[in-house]
């Protein structure tokens, strides 16, 4: 026994024998569900933005630093990779800010209810989508 | 039937709740990620703005416009705030889900360092590129 919590699993069945209780169930056991998926999504998103970072700070001080540092970024920037990985970054943006604000709608103890949390979930997800598109049009056509 | 024993507890309910919950600080760091997140909403809105600009630009472009000290000021409150919830937020990640203590303890530390150290880095680059340009 490694940890004190361990004890709390352990009980006893009605003849008396101890058993270990099993833990409750597990993410395998639950039907996929939007509200869980969007859930997960918010904490993949946010750690992929994270990382996400490192660029944006790579870009800054390549720009503070000297014109190779620059161009040597904008180089892997303008890469079909560098594109992919600024694509699922601007993605993984909006997703993040759809799904915040769906959370700060929750702190102000608004849309609880079932349906209305089913609703917002489907509404980050277009709204990530139309998002995303809207931004690469406007960056790739309009700018 | 006997009566349940009580004990009768001196201190006031406040200041048992003050700090002395499983959590310690447990509700500042949740509002701090709140409040960071809606100064964030306006925020990323602008930086998107800003990278339809600077994306593909020259690098006297960008000197020029952080040279605008408006566009360094938002750009300094971006990096701070982006990196305060950052932080948080993978501080709380990681405290789900690495159960042994002491590499919670040591790789949360580690990566408030990193944090810390890529958010100044982004401060000095922004500062130079505003005021030495």
């Amino acid at each position: 026994m490694t940890d004190v919590r361990e004890a709390l699993f352990i009980g006893r069945t009605t003849d008396g024998r101890t058993v270990r209780r099993p833990l409750s169930p597990h993410l395998q056991i639950y039907k996929p569900q939007i509200t869980s998926g969007v859930s997960i999504f918010h904490r993949i998103t946010g750690c992929a933005l994270a990382a996400g970072t490192l660029l944006l700070v790579w870009w800054l001080v390549a720009a503070a630093t000297s014109d190779s540092a620059f161009a040597t970024v904008s180089a892997v920037v303008h890469t079909w990779l560098g594109h992919l990985v600024l694509f699922g970054w601007t993605a993984a943006l909006w997703f993040h800010f759809c799904a915040g604000i769906r959370h700060l709608v929750w702190d102000s103890g608004r849309g609880f209810e079932l349906p209305e949390v089913h609703a917002s979930g489907r509404a980050v997800m277009v709204a990530t989508g139309v998002l995303t598109v809207l931004t690469w049009l406007i960056g790739l056509v309009v700018v | 039937m006997e009566k349940s024993p009580t004990q009768t507890i001196m201190r006031s309910g406040l200041s048992r709740a003050r700090g002395l919950g499983s959590a310690k600080s447990g509700t500042a760091h949740w509002w701090a990620e709140r409040v960071t997140s809606i100064a964030l909403v306006p925020l990323t809105l602008w930086f998107i703005l800003v990278m339809f600009r600077l994306v593909g630009a020259s690098r006297s472009e960008v000197y020029g416009w952080a040279g605008n000290p408006v566009n360094a000021t938002l750009m300094l409150a971006l990096v701070g705030i982006t990196f305060h919830h950052m932080a948080l937020g993978l501080q709380v990640v990681m405290e789900d889900y690495i159960h042994d203590e002491k590499t919670r303890l040591g790789l949360i530390l580690l990566m408030k360092a990193v944090t810390a150290l890529l958010a100044i880095a982004a401060i000095v680059a922004v500062l130079k590129l505003a005021l030495v340009g």
